[in-house]
């Protein structure tokens, strides 16, 4: 009796495209010769990039792998966003406000040397160089979920060590209530900071705050390095703010400050539009945002439309041993 | 010098009509076939989902930008004959916002109806590109030629809706945005000019 042959392996063909192909992708759009129409298109809606050829020709940053220890504790049992899409789908207003923008025109920013500066109601004030942020505390890495405000969601690597480590060294007075963030300021190196067209229209440098207790919460983490390697200039290299309760606009990107201080500082979307975005931002499938839902999500992993994952928002992420951090507030108006 | 290409008025044989039609009926449906093949094969960068309705959503309304002109460029040049193409436009324009509605209601949604409800009755710019929608869905199923007869008088003042499906539509982007004004300033200029372009002679 002849059987019917049945693999047994049933990898979709989506599970195994190769990363040449992926990378070939805007060369196998414009094979098919509708090029023509991208014209038509705004900047916005240039799904493949048409203009950005020559800038995918240009040198890529450079990373370089990082020695670190594995933190076994979070290790979630969820897939990982592929590093192709972690390192291409990004928010970083400064260098343009496509997704794709940042990848393509941060390739030339420079990060050494860096400097970054720990001062206000400390005791010890402290000013870290570049080798400093990998050398000076030891690296761990830890896989968290990233949630951003726009309701799609990714799982990432990150390298780095948690801020408490770092803000204990510099001896914050009792004074000290918040912590304040600062994004270089850099119009030369960040079109977006040269012109509000490309922008976006905000202020800049960027600021980001944290409450004391929230800056120095074991979860929370300076990353300099992300998929292993040191972080590429759109993921904010030289180092980021990583706090994986909040949504994704509170963990800055290529800070150069860290101030202590004892009132609430201000914050970049904040200062954009109140009504939208709030100083705590703790992802909250409760509250939603005021022009979309927060209660599910887009998870980003392989595959294309049919691969697609919408999951229910959790509270804090998921991260739910914050809560207590926030108990006896009314999370709907501190959002 | 006297005489130059339009100095009479240009007319255009079937077959030239039908020629224009055929390479509009390629690029409108290639592109859109193109922009599903490619987010399909996860080539439409990371967030295919995202690709996906923002290109149909800002072709939908670049086509009925397109489709509004026509009716200026055959009113204006001495080529009446353009005025052929525009029903055919007018249908695609539903096509692409159609596309962009499904693919918000499948991929995006994922068939959640009740949300999807929610959704638009909530959320103030997806009420208005979901009105702009049901109006483009409304000229479409008017287009034929025995329905526009059948109506008779009624027919243009319903077509005349186009216009508020147009300034819904660029509401819904508008809206939809996070931040940054340019690219809807934009759009509301161009509709403007073509809005006004009615009244001027």
């Amino acid at each position: 009796m002849a059987h019917r042959f049945k693999p047994s392996q049933t990898f979709k063909d989506c599970d195994v495209t190769d990363e040449s192909v992926y990378r070939d992708r805007r060369n196998v759009i414009k094979s098919l010769g509708f090029a023509g129409l991208g014209a038509l298109m705004s900047q916005p809606a240039s799904a493949f990039g048409w203009f950005s050829d020559d800038e995918e020709k240009k040198d890529t940053f450079r990373t370089r792998p990082l020695e670190f220890s594995v933190n076994e504790n979070f290790k979630p049992d969820e897939a990982l966003t592929p590093e192709a899409k972690v390192t291409s789908y990004n928010n970083f207003y400064e260098f343009g406000t496509d997704k794709s923008d940042p990848v393509n025109n941060a390739q030339q920013f420079s990060t050494e040397p860096w400097t970054l500066k720990v001062d206000g109601l400390v005791e010890k004030p402290l000013t870290l160089n570049y080798d400093d942020l990998f050398n000076r505390l030891a690296l761990e890495e830890r896989i968290y979920r990233l949630r951003c405000v726009e309701a799609w969601s990714m799982v990432i690597p990150w390298t780095g060590f948690q801020l408490s480590h770092l803000l204990a060294e510099a001896k914050p007075l009792s004074s000290a209530k918040y912590v304040a963030f600062k994004t270089l300021y850099d119009p030369e190196q960040m079109p977006g900071q040269r012109s509000r067209f490309t922008g976006g229209g905000i202020d800049y440098p960027y600021v980001e705050g944290l409450r004391i207790d929230e800056a120095t919460h074991p979860l929370t983490m300076l990353a300099t390095g992300v998929y292993g390697k040191s972080l590429p200039p759109q993921n904010g290299a030289p180092v980021r703010l990583v706090v994986p309760w909040k949504y994704g606009f509170k963990s800055i990107k290529s800070i150069v400050s860290i101030t202590l201080t004892d009132k609430e500082p201000p914050t970049t979307w904040k200062r954009l539009a109140h009504r939208e975005y709030g100083f705590y931002a703790n992802v909250n499938p409760a509250v939603d945002h005021p022009r979309w839902s927060q209660a599910s999500e887009r998870r980003i992993t392989s595959g294309g439309l049919f691969n697609q994952n919408r999951i229910p928002t959790r509270p804090f992420n998921g991260y739910e041993e914050v809560a207590s951090l926030y108990a006896g507030m009314d999370l709907s108006k501190f959002y | 010098m006297n005489k130059t290409l339009f100095s009479r008025p240009v007319r255009l044989t079937s077959f030239q009509v039908n020629s224009i039609k055929f390479v509009i009926h390629g690029l409108a449906s290639g592109y859109l076939a193109l922009l599903f093949y490619a987010g399909i094969n996860d080539q439409l960068g990371a967030d295919p989902v995202k690709a996906l309705l923002h290109s149909s959503g800002i072709m939908a309304v670049n086509l009925l930008l397109f489709t509004l002109a026509l009716s200026q460029i055959a009113r204006r040049l001495p080529c009446a004959d353009i005025i052929k193409l525009r029903r055919m436009a007018g249908v695609y324009v539903f096509v692409y916002a159609l596309a962009h509605f499904l693919t918000w209601l499948a991929f995006e949604l994922q068939f959640a109806w009740q949300m999807a409800g929610e959704e638009i009755v909530e959320r103030p710019y997806i009420l208005v590109g979901f009105a702009a929608l049901l109006i483009l869905l409304a000229l479409t199923v008017t287009s034929p030629l025995f329905i526009r007869k059948k109506m008779r008088q009624r027919w243009q003042p319903l077509h005349n809706t186009v216009w508020a499906a147009l300034f819904l539509a660029i509401l819904h982007y508008t809206w939809s945005l996070k931040t940054g004004w340019q690219e809807p300033v934009f759009y509301w200029l161009v509709a403007g000019i073509l809005f006004s372009l009615r009244y001027v002679r």
